[in-house]
């Protein structure tokens, strides 16, 4: 069986002057699935979307979406997708269901009444339907432009960093109708820095950084990639380098100490390494230990893991961790 | 076409709205005029050679091009607006015509305008202004009014997706209001001196002023030849489009469309991209 891809990327480029915000980006995205690109701030991400949406016209490179090549078919490519910027992209100016009800205009739907207060309805908009958009919260705002996406059912939904901003209540509601969508069959390409949000919801990661895809694949299978990290605490200084000793052998990595915790870590990428089998050897050893963890890694480890050859401040880095 | 009328129409629908929902830029802009004539018109024609009535007779054509030429100014706000709103990336991921907001703002523009007119209308005719060629020849200046209206708009929407901001293009925009005062809106132009006067002629406000002075009072100079002050509609020894400015007037409403509705078309279609 071949697989079907709703967007398939070769090489894109883009330039602004002199900065080069994508340089050679190579997606796939299978039909049906949901595809999490995630990078920090300024990776490309945003960029990567104005493309693919036919926003920006690529300098190089060549990609198809829905099936249609983004340049020469661009009116193609509009009619099967489904984009939510980053800042809602409805009219401040029109109440919410003067918004949708434009947008189904826009796209030919017959009652264009109808289907918007179905979308209000499906969004918890209907109480705050007349009300200006510029007057509505962070969270409705995003919904309306959510339900916006959705007045045809889009092939390929683009959504860029949906969640960005919004309290955990409003997040949860995105959560779910991205859900909701991925169970229709709707391809959805999603860009956040959050990366509780990839993990949660997305098939396949794709990792950006500087404007390329740094590294693809599943959650499981970037976790797998970067193994576990076992962290030893130790009664007193002395006995660090003797659990460094054990923790060498038994991850064949060099171990890294927290000098003033008396902890030492290693990664590993040994399954067999578990809690118990770290515990028994360091005791055979003699350690005299006072904790042990073996936690599997979370997607920050795989994000710093694979992004690490980079010169971040330690700022950068915090704005990832959510 | 059809996709044209059809996507035209509903983001006409959008304008409209917008304006409706906030009218303040669209009444401030349309009453501005009425104050400009009576100030104008009692302070400033005290101090003319010409009697008073006679100069608010003259000074109504003037100001209702002059308010027109403001198109310029409310076009670019409204671009400037719109294009820094996330609203147009999703109007160019939608599959419709690329001309059809921009075409939506421009003819919205023209009904408010159209309407705004009026006001203006009635308090020169109050103030002596008076209609005295037949009802053809009004409804021609009127119709050229709009044109030139619509001319204007499309200057504005094109400056206004060119400017960074919507602060940058307010400023910029109201620095517009100088181009009436380089005229014959205010004044007649025929005492300038030589350059001045030629720069003023080829100013496109004048030869619609010109116009609409011609075909409002046909008979205008008949009129004054009984005794008023010899301020003829169209001035001895006066550039091209003033010394014809019926066919002056068409001529720069079409230079300007044709030159700057493709440019606000394509420049809205690719978002500078």
């Amino acid at each position: 069986m071949t697989t079907t891809y709703a967007v398939l990327s070769e090489g894109l480029e883009k330039r602004f002057g002199d900065v080069h915000a994508v340089r050679g980006l190579d997606l796939a995205v299978a039909e049906g699935t949901v595809c999490g690109v995630l990078g920090p701030n300024g990776a490309g991400k945003t960029t990567a979307v104005r493309l693919l949406t036919t926003l920006l016209r690529p300098d190089a490179g060549s990609a198809r979406v829905a099936g249609h090549d983004l340049v020469r078919e661009a009116a193609a490519v509009r009619r099967s997708i489904g984009v939510t910027g980053q800042y809602a992209s409805v009219d401040g100016d029109l109440t919410g269901r003067q918004n949708l009800r434009l947008f189904a205009k826009l796209h030919r739907v017959r009652d264009a009444q109808a289907r918007a207060a179905e979308l209000l309805d499906r969004f918890g908009l209907t109480e705050a339907a007349d009300r200006p958009a510029s007057t509505y919260s962070g969270g409705m705002r995003r919904r309306l432009d959510l339900a916006a996406s959705l007045i045809r059912r889009p092939a390929v939904l683009f959504l860029d960093e949906p969640t960005a901003g919004l309290d955990p209540a409003s997040r949860n509601r995105i959560w779910a109708a991205v859900r909701a969508l991925k169970g229709e069959g709707t391809t959805v390409l999603l860009t956040t820095q959050y990366l509780e949000e990839a993990d949660q919801l997305a098939d396949d990661i794709a990792l950006v950084d500087r404007g390329r895809v740094a590294h693809t694949g599943s959650p499981a299978e970037l976790k797998a990639l970067i193994g576990s990290y076992a962290e030893v605490v130790v009664a007193h200084a002395d006995a660090m380098a003797q659990a460094a000793a054990v923790l060498d052998q038994l991850t064949g990595r060099e171990p890294t100490f927290a000098e003033e915790r008396h902890a030492v870590g290693a990664v590993t990428t040994d399954p067999t390494l578990t809690l118990p089998r770290l515990v028994r050897e360091l005791d055979a050893a003699g350690v005299p230990l006072l904790d042990a963890t073996v936690r599997p890694p979370t997607l920050d480890d795989v994000f710093l893991r694979l992004t690490d050859d980079r010169n971040e401040t330690p700022t950068d880095r915090k704005e990832l961790v959510t | 076409m059809s996709t044209l009328a059809y996507d035209g129409t509903a983001m006409l629908g959008r304008q409209l709205r917008r304006i409706r929902n906030n009218p303040g830029l669209a009444i401030l802009t349309q009453t501005m005029p009425i104050t400009m004539l009576l100030f104008f018109g009692y302070v400033f024609g005290s101090a003319l050679a010409m009697p008073g009535e006679e100069y608010r007779a003259f000074l109504v054509p003037g100001l209702l091009v002059a308010t027109a030429a403001n198109g310029i100014m409310t076009g670019m706000f409204q671009a400037a607006q719109d294009s820094h709103r996330g609203v147009m990336d999703r109007f160019r991921t939608l599959p419709m015509s690329r001309a059809a907001v921009p075409l939506g703002q421009a003819v919205a523009d023209l009904v408010v305008t159209a309407a705004g007119t009026v006001p203006l209308l009635l308090v020169g005719l109050a103030v002596g202004w008076r209609i005295e060629g037949s009802a053809l020849e009004a409804v021609c200046a009127l119709g050229l009014l709009l044109l030139f209206r619509f001319a204007a708009t499309w200057i504005g929407i094109f400056l206004g997706l060119l400017s960074r901001s919507e602060e940058a293009a307010g400023q910029l925009g109201s620095a517009t209001f100088m181009l009436p005062l380089l005229s014959n809106a205010y004044i007649p132009t025929d005492n300038l001196p030589g350059w001045l006067r030629a720069v003023a002629e080829w100013n496109p406000i004048s030869a619609v002023s010109t116009a609409l002075r011609t075909l409002f009072s046909p008979k205008l100079s008949a009129s004054l030849e009984q005794g008023g002050a010899p301020i003829a509609p169209v001035p001895e020894g006066a550039a091209w489009p003033v010394a014809h400015p019926v066919a002056g007037s068409l001529a720069w409403c079409a230079v300007l469309i044709a030159v700057f509705l493709p440019l606000a078309v394509r420049r809205y279609a690719t978002g500078g991209r």
